[in-house]
């Protein structure tokens, strides 16, 4: 089978060139990336502040001309034929776009003419978006009133309005409140179902994760590793556990016993608490215990968790995605 | 050609609904010619009889100048209004639609001369009073300069916005050109008055040319050569800037 690419990269290259004191300063923002999203999937593009997310989606959605490197989005090439990704792709930038002064009806109908709609059909289409995004309540209003969850939704239906085969989605959801967050989502997920590919960037890992089919972790202008959330885990390593204990000798003693033990792949005492990594760590756990239970080595708490794309994020990158974030 | 005049007319009338939306600065950017009006003008009567500003017909002389600053100051600080549109997002919205780049320039532009116009005529009628006597014919085909100044100006305005993106360095920027210009081209008292080496200056500022041309077309001179001078030096004018502002735009996508 030949798989239907909506979005086809190679070695895409953006280098951003400033004037400093008369000295000529470049910045690689994207050094060489190389995607190949599908049709009807999300497609997460998942990394820090700063490592290059907006600038190749500007490259994608014509709006940054690459420095090196070729690119296809719905098999048209990037360099030669930018009316026609125009034409069929939806766009929504991280400042939204929609024009604050203007109702938010306004801004639609604008919108579906500039895609060359009629304005008989282009306030009919509008009004069709009004209804899908339950607007009609402020849609009438200057969108300068709008609170954020309103604003994010019309901005989405701006990039939506001319039924693009591909959505660009720039931190969709940064800055939401959780309701609306999850509301976001549900459209997103609803956009999959009727066929549309949906590449989206977004520096929440819980977002790539839950949301996404498959993701791109991307860091410092360079894409690090992808795959799907499952198998990006999967490869960093098995199920965390950690047994905390009543004293430093009780965790040296487990750890002495549970060494040897088949697919426990990590393995250290640290205080009177035992980490262990291991394989398929649900099963495992009841034997563990009853290894430990036998040797009277009683346990106090236990801690499982399963690997987190922050893991992920840490394994290529040595450092974690959350301390970027609280930066 | 005709999605570029379809996308022009869109762009033009959402900028005039923005415009129509708060009228009151239609007015408020009227108001430096119109203190002149009021305060200066009075205080050329006496002074009628010096060259280039005949005894009686002071009036006749100061208020195509005027207007050329009207079209100068009146349209050089609507730049503003496009920084915060880059600021919103609105100008990267517009372009990953397919609307043709020059019709997101082209369609501000045209709001901007067609406001400039009406504030032209206003000034004009305001002027009557005073004793203004102005050919008819004269006065029409003078609008169009001052539509061709306005082109230039707005250019020059959206064209420094789209390459700051930011509000502090344009207004010191578009004053170190307004005022020199406008100095230089005889608006306030005709430069015929000024010592050789200002005229000199004078003569290499292309709105010289303009008010020069506005005053014979006031007074119905027709077959004067400064009127076509004019027309051409500030045709050539409007299409080089608007060209450059169009290039800042397409670099803001580079």
């Amino acid at each position: 089978m030949v798989e239907d690419l909506v979005i086809e990269t190679k070695g895409l290259r953006k280098t951003f060139v400033s004037k400093e004191k008369g000295k000529k300063k470049e910045v690689e923002a994207v050094k060489g990336i190389d995607l190949a999203v599908t049709r009807g999937e999300i497609f997460g593009f998942l990394g820090p502040n700063g490592a290059g997310k907006s600038t190749t989606q500007k490259m994608l959605s014509t709006l940054l001309c690459p420095t090196g490197g070729e690119a296809k989005v719905l098999r048209y090439d990037l360099a030669e034929q930018q009316e026609q990704i125009r034409q069929n792709v939806g766009c929504v930038s991280q400042a939204g776009g929609a024009d604050l002064a203007s109702t938010g009806l306004e801004n639609l109908v604008l919108q579906a003419q500039l895609y060359g709609l009629d304005v008989l059909t282009a306030k009919k289409r509008a009004t069709e978006f009004v209804e899908r995004f339950q607007m009609g309540s402020f849609i009438e209003r200057s969108a300068s009133s709008y609170s954020g969850g309103q604003k994010r939704r019309l901005d989405v239906a701006l990039g939506m309005i001319h039924h693009p085969q591909l959505l660009l989605l720039d931190e969709p959801t940064t800055g939401l409140d959780p309701q609306s967050r999850a509301y976001l989502w549900e459209e997103i997920r609803k956009l999959k179902a009727q066929g549309v590919t949906i590449f989206l960037s977004t520096q929440y890992m819980d977002e790539a994760d839950k949301l996404c089919d498959r993701i791109a972790i991307i860091d410092n202008g360079k894409v690090i590793v992808s795959g799907t959330p499952a198998e990006l885990k999967s490869n960093v390593g098995g199920d965390m556990i950690d047994f905390a204990f009543a004293s430093e000798e009780i965790a040296h003693d487990a750890e002495t016993l549970l060494t040897n033990k088949i697919d426990v792949e990590e393995i250290q005492a640290k205080g009177n608490s035992l980490h262990l990594r291991t394989k398929n760590g649900g099963n495992m756990m009841p034997e563990l215990l009853r290894s430990l239970d036998a040797k009277n080595l009683e346990v106090q708490t236990i801690m499982f968790s399963r690997p987190s794309l922050d893991d992920v994020f840490l394994k290529y990158t040595g450092r974690s995605l959350r301390e970027d974030e609280r930066k | 050609m005709s999605k570029m005049l379809h996308d022009t007319r869109l762009m033009f009338v959402r900028n005039m609904q923005h415009t129509l939306r708060s009228p009151i600065f239609i007015f408020a950017s009227m108001f430096q010619p119109l203190l002149y009006l009021f305060l200066f003008m009075p205080l050329l009567n006496h002074l009628g009889g010096v060259p280039g500003l005949p005894a009686g017909k002071t009036v006749d002389v100061f208020i195509p100048g005027l207007l050329v600053m009207q079209a100068l100051f009146g349209t050089a600080f609507v730049g503003f209004s496009l920084i915060d549109d880059i600021r919103t997002g609105v100008i990267e919205r517009f372009l990953v639609t397919p609307v043709k780049r020059p019709a997101i320039l082209l369609g501000r532009v045209l709001r901007d001369t067609v406001i400039l116009l009406f504030q032209c005529i206003l000034i004009t009628l305001v002027a009557m009073p005073f004793g203004l006597s102005v050919n008819a014919g004269g006065l029409l085909l003078s609008l169009l300069l001052y539509a061709l100044i306005g082109v230039t100006m707005a250019s020059v305005s959206y064209g420094f916005a789209l390459i700051y993106k930011i509000e502090d360095p344009l207004a010191p920027t578009l004053n170190t050109i307004t005022l020199p210009v406008s100095l230089l081209s005889g608006i306030i008292l005709p430069l015929v008055l000024a010592p050789i080496w200002l005229q000199d200056l004078g003569k290499v500022n292309p709105f010289y040319y303009a008010v020069t041309a506005a005053r014979a077309m006031f007074a119905g001179n027709f077959q004067d050569i400064a009127i076509l001078e004019g027309f051409i030096i500030i045709s050539a004018l409007a299409i080089l800037v608007f060209e450059w502002g169009l290039r800042s735009l397409k670099k803001m996508a580079a």
